[in-house]
């Protein structure tokens, strides 16, 4: 909810003149396009009869039926309760991009004969090393924001350094001078551990800022009453500040976390076996590009959906404290 | 104190708000009682105390000695530096000239273990700054168990017979949130309690509350003074400094300007400051 009042304002799409330019809007975009050669114009051939002979009044005929449907179907969206109305249009909208992709006639058999290796390889490398890098970033973040919290100034001047290089680089960039850079110095590291360890430390920098806001969002008063009381910084770090910095911190937390899972996909340059890189090496051959790449879209996508929900829930778990 | 000097009491600080007196029909202890303390042992000795805020000085050459039992009450205009001194006591802020004396421990500089002083030092906050994360019962638990390893169910015994004390034992499982204001302050007073300190410092603890909660933490403050509780409590609570106070001690621009007996302090104030702040703060 946007306005935290008890307001009810009329509903926006039960005014006529919001839908009379809804409708005009839906209708003088539709006549842009020729649809008559498409299913709409079969779908409307007892009204205009031939579709290829129908010219312009086939055109603002499947226009005009478009944009009814749209209307009406918004209008009677509204009169049901919040979530059912979520709940439709998000249907709806997932059924326009199924529609979409079912456009570019993909081959069914393919992906299905090929799901099982991208879910098996792919997706488990992927989730393997998000995850790791996921807790050595987090354990990067805390320490560095620590460290640009404290008075030392060797900490801060380290700690704001690392911060500045790995956010200032792109992450390709990184990932590349680690792979290929460190062998210089004698050490050489296989591609999956450079991926890691190129993906904790750029994402530990931007989680670092996070840590820091949350860590500062805290009241002074709570590291008053804590230090009156005896315990130490390292006591009240963990036990008063951490605690109450987290829910603070969880929607920015739940982005990096979603970003870097898709930023997972730049270590298959080093050719680790992820899902980015199986998707493009198992298509390639065949000619079978799109399939491949929309398969590995929405497996993304689910796994991100899976690190929303789990957003949530801790959210809601953290606001446990807030309860009046 | 004769009732001849009561009835003077009660016309100079008639207008005061009723909740302030109400609560103490009489002083907690005679003049000569505290006077017989003047021996017992020295909880706080800060001499020549001085701080500086860059270049502003917030204290000058402060004095000021708290005996075991005694109950001082600070008072004066805002920024006067009477929060300051306090917080100095447990360290909360550092002084950089003079001398602070805390339970036999000499607060400077170069100190590894501030955990001695504070642990014997109780602080109630203006703000109350309890952990909103924690139940109220965590919040009187922790720092038993944290801090001197007793176990938790030493912790909890000790935590519900101070919420005992304040008279809150039936809150002990909300969260500090869920309650009014008067009682988070009276959940901060067990919490320190729970440490068994040698002296509670109180920081303006009734400023941020509803005029009808004042009461309840006052007379909270009350029933600790009538145990003995060595008790340094800046406020503007008049009626709780007369009724409860051994010492009233009046700050101006850093530094103390008069300091006498209650009694003494608001019937016969010697300096022009204080008669001023007096009739201000008694005529509203």
């Amino acid at each position: 909810m946007l306005y935290q009042d008890t307001v009810e304002s009329e509903v926006l799409v039960h005014k006529p003149w919001f839908i009379a330019a809804v409708f005009a809007v839906v209708l003088a975009v539709f006549m842009l396009f020729n649809l008559t050669g498409t299913t709409f114009g079969e779908f409307m051939r007892p009204v205009i009869g031939d579709p290829e002979q129908s010219g312009l009044y086939g055109r603002f005929a499947i226009a005009f039926m478009i944009a009814v449907v749209f209307c009406v179907n918004v209008v009677f969206i509204a009169f049901a309760p919040l979530n059912v109305q979520v709940g439709i249009v998000w249907l709806e909208l997932l059924l326009l991009f199924l529609a979409f992709f079912d456009s570019f006639n993909l081959s069914l058999p393919f992906i299905s004969e090929n799901l099982p290796y991208l879910i098996t390889q792919g997706v488990v490398t992927t989730i393997y090393v998000s995850a790791v890098s996921l807790v050595f970033a987090s354990l990067i973040a805390i320490i560095a924001a620590v460290a640009k919290l404290s008075s030392n100034g060797f900490a801060y001047a380290i700690a704001s350094f690392y911060t500045s290089f790995f956010r200032g680089l792109p992450l390709l960039m990184q990932i590349y001078l680690i792979y290929l850079g460190l062998p210089q110095l004698g050490i050489i590291m296989d591609a999956v551990p450079s991926g890691i360890l190129a993906l904790s430390l750029c994402v530990g920098a931007y989680m670092t800022e996070i840590f820091r806001a949350g860590i500062q969002s805290i009241d002074r008063g709570q590291w008053e009453a804590s230090r009156s009381m005896g315990f130490g910084f390292g006591l009240t770090m963990r036990r008063i500040i951490l605690p109450q910095a987290l829910p603070v911190i969880i929607p920015p937390m739940g982005n990096m976390f979603i970003s870097m899972l898709k930023d997972s996909s730049l270590v298959s340059v080093l050719g680790v076996w992820e899902l980015t890189f199986l998707a493009r090496t198992i298509g390639q051959p065949t000619f079978h590009h799109m399939e491949m790449l929309i398969t590995a879209a929405i497996i993304y996508w689910i796994m991100s959906a899976c690190l929303e929900v789990a957003q949530s829930r801790l959210e809601r778990h953290f606001a446990r404290s807030k309860v009046r | 104190m004769s009732v001849n000097n009561l009835s003077q009491l009660n016309g100079l600080t008639g207008n005061t708000p009723l909740h302030a007196v109400s609560a103490y029909h009489a002083p907690v202890t005679s003049i000569s009682e505290s006077l017989g303390q003047m021996s017992a042992e020295k909880i706080i000795e800060a001499t020549n105390v001085s701080k500086w805020y860059g270049s502003f000085r917030v204290l000058t050459e402060i004095n000021l000695t708290v005996r075991k039992g005694e109950r001082i009450v600070i008072c004066g205009p805002s920024g006067s530096g009477k929060s300051t001194l306090i917080r100095c006591f447990n360290r909360l802020e550092a002084h950089q000239q003079g001398d602070i004396i805390v339970n036999g421990i000499r607060l400077h500089d170069k100190m590894r273990n501030v955990t001695d002083v504070r642990k014997n030092v109780g602080m109630v906050f203006q703000h109350f700054n309890l952990f909103p994360h924690m139940t109220v019962l965590m919040n009187c638990m922790a720092a038993p168990m944290w801090i001197k390893g007793v176990s938790e169910a030493e912790a909890r015994k000790t935590a519900m017979r101070f919420l005992e004390r304040v008279r809150i034992p039936e809150q002990a499982n909300k969260y500090p949130a869920q309650l009014s204001g008067g009682q988070q302050q009276r959940v901060a007073i067990a919490r320190s309690l729970c440490m068994e300190p040698a002296v509670m410092l109180f920081d303006e603890p009734t400023s941020a509350l509803d005029p009808e909660m004042v009461s309840e933490v006052l007379e909270t403050m009350t029933s600790l003074a009538r145990d003995g509780m060595t008790m340094v409590c800046v406020t503007h609570e008049m009626g709780f400094a007369r009724a409860v106070a051994d010492r009233v001690i009046f700050m101006d621009s850093g530094k103390i300007v008069e300091e006498g007996a209650p009694n003494d302090f608001f019937t016969n104030p010697q300096h022009a400051r204080t008669k001023l702040f007096l009739s201000q703060i008694l005529s509203h």
